[in-house]
């Protein structure tokens, strides 16, 4: 036993070892188990698991700091949205802004790959989205979505595949003109972020 | 294995200080009167040849801080100003950039050394394991040293491995974030790892450490895989084993040297000349070549989240090794069905390493078109990979434990001397040093 241990081990002061011998005298009185096998409660214990603890939840608490400094900073966060005057992009062109450290491709389409996302809606898709439901309202045209494959985050080029949208030169995935999934390892469309258009021309983004 | 020691301090500073802090007595047993198996052969070299690896790489890396900017603003320019202006800067860095590929080639040499003797089988489990960890760590250093010149191929690669974490399933986007400290791969990015790809060879070193210590406790492996019996079994590591992993040094330094001077950038990628641009991704972008193999079997598996899982298997595999291999004969000069199959598997190896570095819809045989199949035609290295990939995992999750309990092997001897001294038919195959392992 534990506590026999303790008074065999070593010679120890004589007011540390009668100290001992009380809290064994303590323990006897209220024992609930075998004393010779059981581990009972005793104010030992009690100091053993609550210094434990604490030093425990104090350990955690210390590790958060250092773990969360490694998230985005407060500059990093506060990264405004951005305007982008949209006449800038001719008919059948797309430009690449930069928004948040990433591309974002901002497509004017044309009527015949506006008629070939439409026409596919009903395709078997990895990620089914409806073609307007990836575009505002009255502004098919304008397609405007993140410029980094949803497998590993290559920047997909335009023209490349069978389906007329992206090709990610990385792992082969391949994108329609809405930006939709439909060959490859990538296991989303291409994201929509959040935007508004402000007037005909002028788009917020973010 | 080591037994006691036999070290005599000779002059009086040796007895003082052996009473003090006995760390001559330590070299003296470990690296002097070491007891190694008699029969090492040269495949036995790179142990010794990846501690010279390890060492030239730190030393080149702490040369290589005092003039390199870790700033998404600077590095790259900082980079080529340790190229064309650091008193022979161009040197020390591609000393290390080619290092990196030398130690990766001594390490994959050393691994197969150990799957083909049966160097992980009981009791050599921990010294396996450890060897696993160095290696785990080796991949994550040499991914962040490679990103340190900040090119395109720097940070496109950190964008692709980053995302990998991405495919876990809820967490996954926090960690992606977490590692970048943004919301892209950045400066923030940068620094970090930089920082820790100055830690990460330290903690190497202190693994190597303990990978040497276990390999003294359970003493080494050798090609007949048969424990030493007796003093006739072994010779002492001074001279035998010092001359011998001497010489295979100098001829590794001579293929390292012939890399510096002679092609220093042809185990690298021109792009990676190219400042970062967040904005356009290299054409084609592949990791460098010691990470090819898992890159491939990354490809081969059509979803995202399965093939991260695919390539952490892949190296989850070498790790269990010790337990999925049943035989009870450790080393595969006795085990002739396992050694075909080693063969193959370093093939399917190699051929992952090809497939990886090619685009998965390009053609293996060019100008033949077959029929597709999950949307690739078969006559593509997404399908070879596919191939290979499964011969990979086939031989550590069903060859080795199948083939134990149903292989029939070939007498092994009864002690390392043996063969050698009481054998006569057995001596010639013996003394030319493991023919079957030779290229």
């Amino acid at each position: 036993m534990r506590r026999q241990a303790f008074l065999q081990a070593g010679p120890s002061l004589a007011a540390r070892r009668h100290r001992r011998v009380t809290w064994v005298a303590d323990t006897a009185v209220g024992a609930k188990t075998d004393p010779a096998h059981g581990e009972d409660p005793s104010r030992r214990d009690f100091i053993y698991i609550a210094s434990m603890t604490a030093a425990a939840g104090g350990a955690v608490a210390l590790a958060w700091p250092f773990i969360d400094q490694m998230n985005p900073s407060a500059d990093t966060r506060a990264l405004a949205s951005i305007e982008f005057d949209v006449t800038k992009v001719g008919e059948g062109q797309q430009v690449v802004v930069k928004w948040r450290g990433k591309p974002l491709f901002v497509r004017n389409r044309t009527k015949a790959e506006i008629a070939k996302a439409v026409a596919d809606d009903g395709a078997s898709m990895k990620d089914p989205q409806k073609d307007a439901d990836r575009v505002k309202p009255g502004k098919a045209q304008w397609l405007i979505v993140g410029g980094n494959c949803t497998h590993l985050g290559c920047v997909p080029t335009f023209g490349g595949g069978e389906y007329g949208g992206w090709f990610c030169p990385c792992h082969g995935s391949v994108y329609d003109t809405s930006g939709r999934i439909r060959k490859g390892p990538a296991p989303k469309n291409l994201i929509v972020p959040e935007y508004a258009f402000l007037s005909d021309t002028k788009v917020k983004i973010g | 294995m080591s037994g006691h020691s036999t070290y005599e301090p000779k002059t009086g500073f040796e007895r003082w200080l052996d009473a003090r802090l006995p760390i001559v007595r330590l070299g003296y047993d470990s690296f002097v009167d070491y007891p190694t198996p008699r029969n090492l052969n040269y495949w036995w070299t790179f142990g010794g040849i990846l501690s010279l690896c390890l060492a030239s790489q730190l030393i080149t890396g702490i040369i290589l801080v005092m003039h390199y900017t870790p700033s998404a603003d600077h590095a790259f320019a900082s980079v080529e100003h340790i190229m064309r202006d650091v008193n022979y800067g161009w040197l020390i860095r591609y000393m290390h950039a080619n290092g990196a590929s030398m130690f990766f080639i001594a390490v994959y040499i050393h691994m197969l050394r150990g799957l083909y003797y049966g160097s992980y089988k009981a009791p050599r489990e921990v010294l396996w394991l450890l060897g696993c960890v160095i290696y785990l760590l080796m991949m994550a250093t040499a991914f962040m040293g490679y990103v340190l010149p900040w090119g395109q191929m720097s940070f496109h690669g950190a964008v692709v491995i980053t995302n990998l974490f991405g495919a876990l399933p809820v967490v996954g986007e926090s960690i992606t974030t977490w590692l970048w400290g943004g919301f892209a791969v950045d400066n923030p990015t940068l620094n970090r790892f930089f920082s820790l790809h100055y830690l990460l060879p330290f903690m190497i070193a202190g693994v190597v450490i303990l990978h040497i210590w276990a390999l003294h406790v359970v003493g080494q492996n050798n090609p007949t895989g048969v424990e030493p019996k007796s003093k006739a079994d072994t010779v002492p590591f001074t001279p035998y084993a010092t001359v011998k992993d001497g010489f295979a040094m100098s001829v590794f330094l001579i293929l390292f040297a012939w890399f510096v001077f002679f092609m220093p950038n042809a185990l690298g990628h021109a792009d990676n000349y190219i400042p970062a641009n967040p904005l356009v991704t290299p054409s084609h972008i592949v990791p460098e070549w010691y990470f090819l193999p898992f890159y491939a079997i990354l490809r081969a598996v059509p979803d995202k989240l399965m093939g991260v899982l695919a390539m952490f298997g892949a190296i989850a595999c070498l790790f269990a090794l010790p337990w999925l291999d049943t035989s009870k004969v450790r080393s595969m000069r006795y085990r002739p069905t396992a050694k075909i199959h080693f063969f193959i598997f370093v093939v399917a190896c190699c051929v992952l390493g090809v497939c990886g570095a090619k685009l998965p819809d390009d053609q293996v045989i060019p100008g033949v078109t077959t029929f597709q199949l999950m949307a690739s035609d078969l006559n593509s290295f997404v399908w070879l990979s596919r191939v290979a990939a499964l011969y990979y995992f086939a031989f550590f999750l069903v060859i080795l434990p199948m083939l134990g309990l149903t292989e029939k092997t070939l007498p092994v001897p009864d002690s390392i001397a043996s063969p050698a001294l009481s054998h006569p038919a057995a001596a010639p195959a013996e003394a030319t040093a493991a023919p079957e392992m030779k290229g």
